[in-house]
């Protein structure tokens, strides 16, 4: 046992190290600069100050923000709506097939999701595939403009988004035994209440999981709105970008990020809460 | 025993069902009926069938052909939400996010029952399987006998007219397994709800069921009481399955007065009881004879046949002995202690006749097996 103590400090050390350098260090610097001046020289100065908050609080900000959840939100219903039967059908597959349909469901992973981006602006361009194909089978009599809208920035992030409603779902499908269906409906439940009743609850945990994972990334995915969205539609994203590249306001995109980080945590508690209440909902009264 | 079992009203009755999953043949057409309140036990090495009757039954598979009659109603293309017939599945597959009451309640709230009765009749079902007080437990809190239990209760609490049981106690241990079936037999006399049990283990099986359905391959080898299926087995396939079994090669050489026959038994000629059984002479036939009826006798004993004791088990309340016959053939006695015989124990290598009591044995016609 003596041998391993300073294995032990000594692995202990590396990864505090690293969390304090590079999480807790980078994140105690964006907090300290949310709350600091702009300077233009040297983009901060040490002057304490509550502002870059209080402009958060202006009302086209907000309309930004609000944009940017409706559009995520849509997005993880929409990643929710196929993911979860693509899942299903997927856990029941045959054992020898399963490999490869999540093979197909992770590929696109190796590919930039910028670059996979572009290939999206260049499918549903004015002179892309798409508009072509509906022309020549005669659908459409002139292009459709789908480029810089709201449904392109969705169908953008849907499509980048959906492996990770999938993956978690697949993980809760494959852990449900059919049996407990089978006794469901031996019990007398028909398909609905069995669903309602007992495969539900039992997924639930992989749905909170996928749609934490679709929508926390979905607000800031900004590059999605930059290629696909035009001027109207962006992302909380795009707001801490611009702010730090492009108007070099360093201050206020700290708010701005640290209100998003902030947003997260506290979807991220909820989640916690409501698994344990899944797992345990009358331990009290176990207890009692 | 009671009316009802008298009367031997017929509450399932297959004919002809047919089951092949792909190219694998379960059930050939299998003919099988199920007396109201019978105990009956579907026995066999896994791979039978039995799972594939009881899943038919259940309706979770349905037959390829035949017919699957329920009370005189072919219930071949009920849902099994809409069969009175409830299952106690292998792993339980107890629901893991309802408590214990949940559980047991969940089939009576499917019939949208009112609550007070809910109450009522899950209360009584857990008294009877004994988990009133774990009744807000989950099952991942519970050990595997009263996760057991929990799966019994919530499938008689909607008092089926038939229980399936699918070889409910394979992961119990070997005492907790002996006092569930004690209280399934108990349930079963108290409820008067016809069982209908899978298992592999043959002790199992003699010691639960009226009635032992042996299966092999899907198709029956023999159906009749524990007693019939230990001491009359059908054939080859049953005595060897169904608890320990010496087979010797018998030849007739003539039949005698009184259903008797002379025949040579391993250089040896005795006498069997041949029943109403007449055989030619030459005929060949194998005698069966359980480990329990074979006697130990000197080596001298001029009747006994002769050979050398090659191991002995001590079971505790009894002796296992395994001798090699001179004709190279081996043979399993099992004798219970005798208090007073103090030379009782052999030695290994030790030279012993073997013989057995007479009329003990089973002649069966040789199956080329």
């Amino acid at each position: 046992m003596r041998g391993r103590e300073p294995f032990r400090i000594a692995v202990l050390l590396l990864i505090w190290g690293w969390i304090v350098l590079f999480v807790l260090l980078p994140n105690l610097l964006v907090v300290a600069t949310s709350f600091l001046t702009r300077d233009d020289s040297r983009f901060i100065s040490w002057q304490l100050t509550l502002d870059n908050y209080l402009r958060l609080v202006d009302p086209d900000y907000l309309g930004v923000f609000g944009h940017s959840f409706y559009m995520a939100l849509v997005t993880t219903l929409l990643c929710l709506l196929v993911g979860y039967p693509f899942a299903y059908l997927l856990s029941r597959l045959r054992p020898s097939l399963k490999p490869y349909l999540l093979f197909l469901v992770i590929v696109p992973f190796w590919t930039n999701s910028l670059v996979r981006t572009y290939a999206m602006k260049l499918l549903i361009s004015v002179n892309g595939l798409l508009n072509k194909l509906l022309l020549t089978l005669g659908w459409i009599d002139t292009p459709l403009r789908m480029l810089y809208s709201e449904g392109a920035v969705i169908a953008g992030l849907f499509y980048i988004l959906l492996p990770f409603m999938i993956l978690p779902l697949y993980a809760v499908f494959e852990q449900l035994r059919p049996e407990l269906l089978e006794a469901s409906r031996d019990l007398g439940a028909g398909r609905w209440r069995s669903f309602t009743r007992v495969v539900l609850p039992l997924t639930l945990p992989g749905i909170i999981a996928g749609s934490l994972l679709v929508l926390l990334p979905a607000v800031g995915m900004f590059y999605v709105a930059d290629v696909l969205g035009g001027a109207k539609n962006l992302l909380i994203g795009n707001v801490i970008k611009s702010q730090f590249l492009d108007a070099r306001d360093w201050p206020f995109g700290a708010a701005a990020s640290l209100l998003l980080t902030v947003a997260m945590a506290v979807l991220l508690y909820a989640y916690y809460l409501s698994v344990n209440m899944i797992r345990r909902p009358d331990n009290d009264a176990e207890l009692a | 025993m009671t009316a009802s079992r008298t009367e031997r009203r017929k509450i399932v009755s297959l004919s002809g069902v047919r089951k092949a999953f792909g190219n694998r043949v379960v059930l050939p057409g299998l003919d099988l009926d199920i007396y109201r309140g019978e105990f009956v036990t579907l026995l066999g090495p896994s791979g039978c069938g039995k799972t594939t009757i009881l899943r038919l039954i259940g309706g979770f598979e349905s037959p390829d052909a035949g017919s699957i009659l329920l009370d005189g109603e072919d219930i071949a293309a009920l849902d099994p939400s809409q069969r009175p017939v409830n299952t106690v599945f292998q792993s339980y597959a107890l629901f893991p996010h309802m408590s214990v009451f949940d559980n047991v309640a969940y089939g009576l709230r499917a019939e949208r029952r009112p609550e007070e009765e809910i109450e009522r009749r899950v209360g009584d079902m857990l008294r009877m399987v004994q988990l009133e007080e774990l009744a807000r437990r989950k099952p991942d809190q519970l050990s595997g006998g009263q996760q057991q239990r929990v799966a019994i209760a919530r499938a008689l609490v909607k008092g089926p007219r038939l229980l399936l049981l699918d070889e409910p106690l394979s992961a119990l241990d070997y005492k907790l397994r002996k006092q569930m079936q004690n209280e399934l037999k108990r349930m079963q006399r108290e409820l008067g709800i016809t069982f209908l049990f899978i298992t592999h283990d043959q002790e199992e099986a003699l010691s639960m069921s009226d009635r032992v359905v042996v299966l092999r391959d899907g198709v029956i080898e023999q159906s009749g009481t524990p007693r019939d299926v230990y001491e009359s087995p059908a054939n080859l396939f049953v005595a060897r399955f169904v608890g320990e079994i010496n087979v010797l090669d018998v030849r007739v050489i003539a039949q005698l007065e009184g259903g008797r026959l002379l025949a040579e038994i391993e250089g040896k000629q005795r006498e069997f009881d041949a029943g109403q059984h007449r055989f030619a002479p030459g005929t060949r036939l194998h005698a069966l004879l359980r480990p329990e009826d074979m006697r130990l006798l000197p080596a001298d004993d001029g009747s006994a046949l002769p050979g050398e004791v090659v191991e002995r088990n001590y079971k505790g309340m009894m002796l296992e002995t395994l001798i090699r016959l001179d004709s190279g053939r081996q043979l399993q006695a099992c004798e219970f202690f005798d208090e007073s015989d103090p030379d009782f124990d052999y030695l290994l290598g030790e030279r012993v006749g073997v013989s057995w009591v007479p009329g003990w044995e089973v002649l069966l016609a040789d199956e080329g097996a």
